[in-house]
């Protein structure tokens, strides 16, 4: 298949798309073995968005590519969508995540000795959002359930992968006295 | 069921410590325990007296405060193999430490968050099972479970003796579910042939909608209920 239309094939799969499709999932739909044939077209993909200066990008997020809108533009969208409720996620939702994204597969009991509260509200809010899963039990007496982040983690906040949140030795916690 | 509020203000205990320590300039390594005790149980006085509801870890927290306090002040006796004050003193810092790197590590993921939420990617298109789109409640699901039990006890004459935990039945049930997208009600209860593994089910099925791993869902109001695989990949924009 000649790379023009590859690439437009691709465009439409991410413009219509209402998640991120992997490298993996485009190559199975086009029937295409050779995955670089398939990263070569998307990276070209969204290096012309990128240079058309479009409203439109093409997101590297959760594993995956999805065509979305620039967030320069927000505020245009939210005149069309008025009625759209936007959440935000608490302070202890966020800490709690970073604790189950950093120790992952984690237990309530040891999200709890970090934090010093109790858990149990925060993580159900979480697992209503589905930004974290059970991702099994912890085989120790009890079995207590072991909880990790998901794909939709990734996507809420646009990260590619695990990898781009930096590592807990690279964070410095403000320096004290 | 008794209605309380929770304080926002503060975290929790550590949180409250964090606090005090910047708020006085302290060094986490070398915190001075009488002082921090006493600034940390005039907060938890204050709460009182602005009649505040706080979580119990915060008096947790100013027990072992005032336990390092006092091991402080007593000479160490050997032969009371207890820790010393130092190590606690330690093992407080440390725990401090680690929860100002995740306090700093969320912020970082504020900061991500608020950049993603201005990002609108397409909703959903194509909706899935247009018609079962109602969750059932806990009475619905009572209600199906005693049609189910009332028929299956006609049928039952003999006793099985045969042993099953809730635990193992949710994972059959998962299993079930890994390639379907849904189950019948009424199927997840067909051939469970006693009494005692029929509750084992329901139990199972609870705890499954509890932990939202299913759903479980009408057409309409009284219909039949199927149960749903939550889908861990769903995207939930908007």
């Amino acid at each position: 298949m000649e790379r023009e239309k590859l690439k437009n094939i691709i465009e439409c799969f991410l413009f219509f798309s209402d998640k991120p499709l992997g490298i993996d999932k485009l190559a199975n739909i086009i029937e295409i073995d050779n995955p670089d044939e398939i990263k070569g077209a998307v990276e070209q993909l969204k290096k012309e968005y990128e240079l058309r200066n479009s409203g439109l990008q093409v997101l590297n997020i959760a594993q995956g590519y999805q065509i979305c809108t620039r967030g320069e533009f927000s505020s245009w969208l939210r005149k069309l969508y008025k009625s759209q409720t936007t959440f935000q996620l608490s302070l202890p939702a966020l800490e709690t995540l970073s604790i189950i994204a950093y120790k992952q597969p984690v237990t309530r009991a040891e999200i709890e000795k970090i934090r010093g509260v109790d858990a149990s509200c925060v993580l159900r809010t979480l697992l209503e959002r589905k930004l974290i899963r059970i991702s099994g039990r912890k085989k120790v007496p009890g079995r207590p359930i072991l909880y990790g982040t998901t794909q939709e983690f990734l996507r809420y906040f646009g990260l590619k992968d695990l990898s781009e949140i930096p590592s807990l030795e690279e964070i410095k916690p403000p320096v004290s006295g | 069921m008794d209605y309380r509020v929770r304080l926002e203000v503060f975290e929790g205990p550590l949180d409250l410590l964090l606090h005090l320590i910047k708020k006085e300039k302290l060094d986490i390594f070398n915190i001075p325990i009488a002082q921090i005790t006493a600034d940390y149980l005039n907060y938890i006085k204050l709460f009182r007296r602005l009649n505040l509801d706080f979580a119990g870890e915060f008096l947790v927290m100013a027990s072992t405060l005032i336990h390092v306090k006092s091991r402080m002040l007593l000479p160490s006796v050997e032969t009371v193999e207890e820790e010393e004050p130092e190590d606690l003193r330690a093992e407080l810092a440390d725990r401090l430490m680690e929860y100002q790197k995740f306090k700093e590590a969320a912020s970082i993921l504020k900061e991500r968050e608020a950049i993603q939420r201005n990002v609108y990617g397409r909703l959903p298109l194509i909706p899935q099972d247009e018609d079962y789109t109602i969750e059932a409640t806990l009475f619905d699901l009572l209600d199906a479970f005693q049609r189910v039990a009332f028929r299956a006890e006609k049928e039952v004459r003999e006793i099985i003796q045969e042993e099953l935990s809730v635990e193992d039945r949710i994972r059959e049930i998962l299993d079930f579910l890994e390639n379907r997208r849904f189950i019948n009600f009424e199927t997840i209860f067909s051939g469970q042939r006693t009494k005692k593994l029929l509750i084992v089910t329901l139990l199972a099925l609870l705890e499954l909608i509890r932990l939202r791993m299913v759903f479980a869902r009408q057409a309409k109001p009284f219909g039949d209920i199927r149960i749903y695989r939550a889908k861990q990949e769903l995207v939930t924009q908007g």
